[in-house]
């Protein structure tokens, strides 16, 4: 079965129309990878997965999106929602505080203030995102002393610390260096056999290195989807080719 | 060094505009920190000498004109007044940035108001404290009456201080909350506020020394009573207006100077912490 | 209670907090003008802005304020002579002459000078202004000049930070331009960068008047109090304000209502010069 089934999706922001009639499936613990130039909407279709679009004014959104077969969109607790899909940014964004608060942060806002179990979400999701022997002896020092690799990977271990059934990163590596994107990109395919991943990303070579399906954006719709093997070696749309042979964007 | 005033010469004789404008602009500078240094010292030399330990006698008397009892009064002020108008400014502010549609009609109204608020003067306020808590509410020369006025005073400046540091946490700690799960609220109260707590500060320390210097708004609304108010309904008076009735008076000119000593050192003190706090600000 | 109640709830407490500013404005409005209607309505409009003579306490009372109309313009006029020229010269001066350590020293200390209470001030125009005043232009001291000067140094903190900040705005090319052209910095800062900050400095300006016009305690320590039209510099005059604080303390009923008609007016001027700072900022921010 499907993580997510998106049926004749519209979204506008005020007068313009943004996405337009996309469908797609995406199936559950796999890397999918949304490439496309600036601007094609891929963001903005990422963030309709976990509705961080309604925070935007004057967005409207029709059609459906179903996660394990139900209706995001219709009566779903939103902070529910974004507990199960969680979300990494394009720029490091940890809070002004310690390490050790950031990543309990998630977990104390469902509820969660034993002690003991959130040391052991702390180094757990640490752990996971393989950044626990760079900070375990800093928990409590402030997070924005990190390098902006680790920052991001402390982002990672955050949305990790709630529990999600699927991450979406939006240009996860684009504000960092070589060493620090090879680290997090190394983090994504050893991620997906728990969660799955649904990527943006401006960088083709890293959906081909990181992910098995891959979706290309133009103008607000979605041309081409197939597994990025596929896709990259025989691009059936004329303007999909166009892209990745880098004709333009 | 001689080179230099020598091209320097050269240039001012070719443009005697530019010789009179330098002129000028040293002249006002000396004449700006020239007026406070002159005012700080002459203050503090003439008073420093009459501070007695009987002007800090817990009891006032026409003796000893004892300033302690108004010190004690202005601590309270400024305690009170922080309680009552912090959580109207914070909030205004709060639902100014964080939960009002940008632009819209209701911001630009309380916009317009808080601006207006924070042109109106003292004696203004002062009048309609009058009017309104002593007269209309029946509250007499109070305490109370005093600490509602200033609360009004100095809620248009915590107000704005408050929403300017909320507008410079950045938007991407809201989006990181968001993206966790967490409402609204918890983003504002676990997220955002904490970060905006410098320049909340910095409008508090602001806010104090308003309250500290403050005398037409509180004349006739805490009256001059010159002892420690017993109750929220009693008469009082803050420091700024017991150096008002000495200097008036004209009977104890050398404890008015030293009254006016501990004053300043209050002002200079709440300025120096408002100056740190600001260059903490920077840093980050 | 769920969550989105919750949200829901607080988001009108929020919202109810953010009305106490309206509410605090309208407030002060309604209960003001409300209290001066009834000496407006006894004395008659004209008669209570144009009438020349405060007589409260006589047998037959006279509730006229132009004399303290003309007190409080005279007096900041004096102050905008005195306190304009240096305030904008010492902004220049810290904007563009001033080297960076020296700044740091003296932009404190222009803070400060804002920072220091009006009975402070009050009390160094009596032990200092008012003798200079008496001694070097005759009089008792207590006089519209006295209280003109000790108004223009208040309000110079508050004329430099406004025009340091509009004069900080322009675009460094401006200077540049005129400096690459051969001006010496003097004529670059004074012909080219100064005039492109002028709604910025005008802006700073009439905050300046405003607080001039609003300013009571200081005033009150050193003018005299008369009530009284002259234009002679050394002798004392009433304000607006400094009419509120004399004679509240022992007013009632009519008396009483005319001074809060006296407050009224005083509002309505703040008003007026409030706006007119509204609009220079906002012309000042589409400058940019």
């Amino acid at each position: 079965m499907n993580k997510f089934e998106i049926n004749n999706l519209d979204l506008h922001y005020g007068d313009f129309h943004a996405l337009k009639n996309i469908n797609m499936q995406i199936k559950p613990n796999t890397v999918t990878a949304f490439i496309g130039p600036s601007g094609c909407g891929k963001s903005t279709f990422l963030r309709t997965l976990n509705r961080m679009n309604d925070l935007v004014e004057g967005c409207r959104i029709t059609g459906e999106i179903l996660m394990d077969g139900k209706n995001i969109y219709q009566n779903t607790d939103v902070n529910l929602l974004r507990k199960e899909v969680g979300m990494v940014f394009q720029k490091p964004n940890p809070f002004p505080m310690s390490v050790y608060n950031n990543i309990a942060y998630g977990p104390r806002t469902h509820g969660i203030t034993k002690k003991a179990q959130l040391d052991e979400i702390v180094e757990k999701s640490l752990r996971d995102a393989a950044i626990w022997d760079e900070v375990k002896d800093r928990l409590h020092k402030s997070a924005l002393g990190l390098s902006g690799g680790q920052q991001q990977r402390l982002c990672i271990a955050r949305a990790l610390a709630v529990k999600p059934q699927v991450l979406l990163m939006d240009e996860p590596t684009s504000a960092l260096d070589p060493i620090s994107t090879a680290k997090v990109e190394d983090l994504v395919m050893e991620l997906k056999k728990d969660y799955t991943i649904v990527m943006v990303t401006h960088n083709m070579q890293q959906a081909m290195r990181a992910s098995d399906e891959t979706a290309f954006f133009l103008l607000g719709e979605m041309v081409e989807k197939a597994s990025t093997e596929q896709l990259f070696s025989s691009p059936q749309d004329k303007r999909c080719e166009d892209y990745i042979t880098g004709r333009f964007g | 060094m001689n080179a230099k005033i020598k091209q320097a010469m050269a240039t001012y004789k070719r443009s005697p505009f530019s010789f009179i404008m330098r002129l000028m602009l040293i002249l006002s500078i000396t004449f700006t920190v020239g007026m406070l240094a002159f005012i700080l010292i002459y203050i503090l030399a003439k008073g420093i000498p009459y501070l007695s330990p009987g002007l800090f006698s817990f009891n006032y008397t026409s003796e000893n004109v004892s300033m302690m009892p108004s010190i004690i009064t202005t601590l309270m002020m400024v305690g009170l007044s922080l309680i009552i108008s912090l959580p109207f400014g914070i909030f205004t502010a709060v639902y100014l940035v964080e939960y009002a549609v940008k632009g819209s009609k209701v911001v630009e109204i309380i916009r317009l108001t808080t601006e207006t608020l924070s042109g109106i003067p003292s004696i203004v306020y002062g009048l309609f404290g009058n009017i309104f808590f002593v007269t209309a509410l029946g509250w007499k020369y109070s305490f109370l009456a005093g600490v509602m006025t200033i609360s009004i005073m100095i809620l248009p400046l915590i107000m704005r201080t408050t929403e300017e540091a909320l507008i410079a946490v950045p938007d991407d700690w809201r989006q990181a909350s968001f993206g966790l799960g967490a409402g609204n609220l918890r983003t504002v109260f676990k997220v955002v506020l904490p970060s905006a707590v410098p320049g909340i500060l910095s409008g508090v320390i602001l806010a104090i020394g308003r309250t500290v210097g403050e005398t037409a708004a509180l004349i006739y609304t805490l009256g001059t009573m010159a002892k420690i108010p017993n109750s929220l309904f009693s008469s009082g008076r803050t420091l700024a207006l017991h150096m008002w009735v000495l200097s008036g008076e004209g009977l104890h000119i050398n404890q008015a100077y030293a009254t006016a000593v501990v004053l300043i050192v209050m002002v200079v003190g709440i300025n120096a912490l408002s100056g740190l706090v600001a260059n903490k600000l920077q840093k980050r | 209670m769920n969550n989105q109640t919750k949200e829901k709830l607080a988001r009108n407490i929020f919202f109810a907090f953010a009305l106490s500013s309206i509410l605090a404005v309208v407030l002060i409005s309604v209960f003001i003008f409300a209290g001066g209607m009834p000496a407006l309505k006894e004395i008659g409009v004209a008669e209570f802005v144009f009438g020349t003579k405060w007589k409260p306490t006589a047998a037959t009372p006279y509730y006229g304020v132009a004399s303290m109309i003309v007190g409080s313009l005279l007096i900041t006029v004096g102050a905008v002579i005195i306190g304009v020229p240096v305030g904008i010269f010492s902004a220049v001066f810290l904007s563009s002459f001033c080297p960076g350590r020296l700044h740091r020293v003296i932009n404190p200390a222009v803070n400060l000078l804002a920072g220091i209470p009006s009975v402070i001030y009050g009390f160094f125009g009596i032990i200092i202004i008012v003798p200079f005043v008496r001694n070097v232009f005759g009089g008792n001291g207590n006089s519209i000049l006295a209280a003109s000067i000790l108004l223009g140094i208040m309000i110079l903190p508050t004329i430099v930070s406004v025009s340091q900040s509009a004069i900080r705005a322009v675009p460094a090319a401006y200077y540049e331009g005129a400096v690459a052209l051969g001006a010496t910095k003097e004529q670059a800062v004074f012909k080219v960068v100064l005039p492109a900050a002028k709604s910025g400095v005008l802006a700073g300006v009439i905050l300046g008047i405003g607080r001039s016009i609003g300013e009571t305690m200081a005033v009150q320590m050193v003018a005299g109090n008369q009530p009284r039209i002259t234009f002679d510099m050394t002798k004392g005059i009433r304000t607006m304000t400094t009419n509120i604080v004399l004679e509240m303390a022992e007013a009632a009923d009519l008396h009483r209502s005319a001074l809060i008609a006296t407050g009224a007016l005083l509002f309505l001027f703040i008003l007026i010069i409030n706006s007119m700072f509204f609009v220079l900022k906002r012309r000042m921010n589409s400058e940019r």
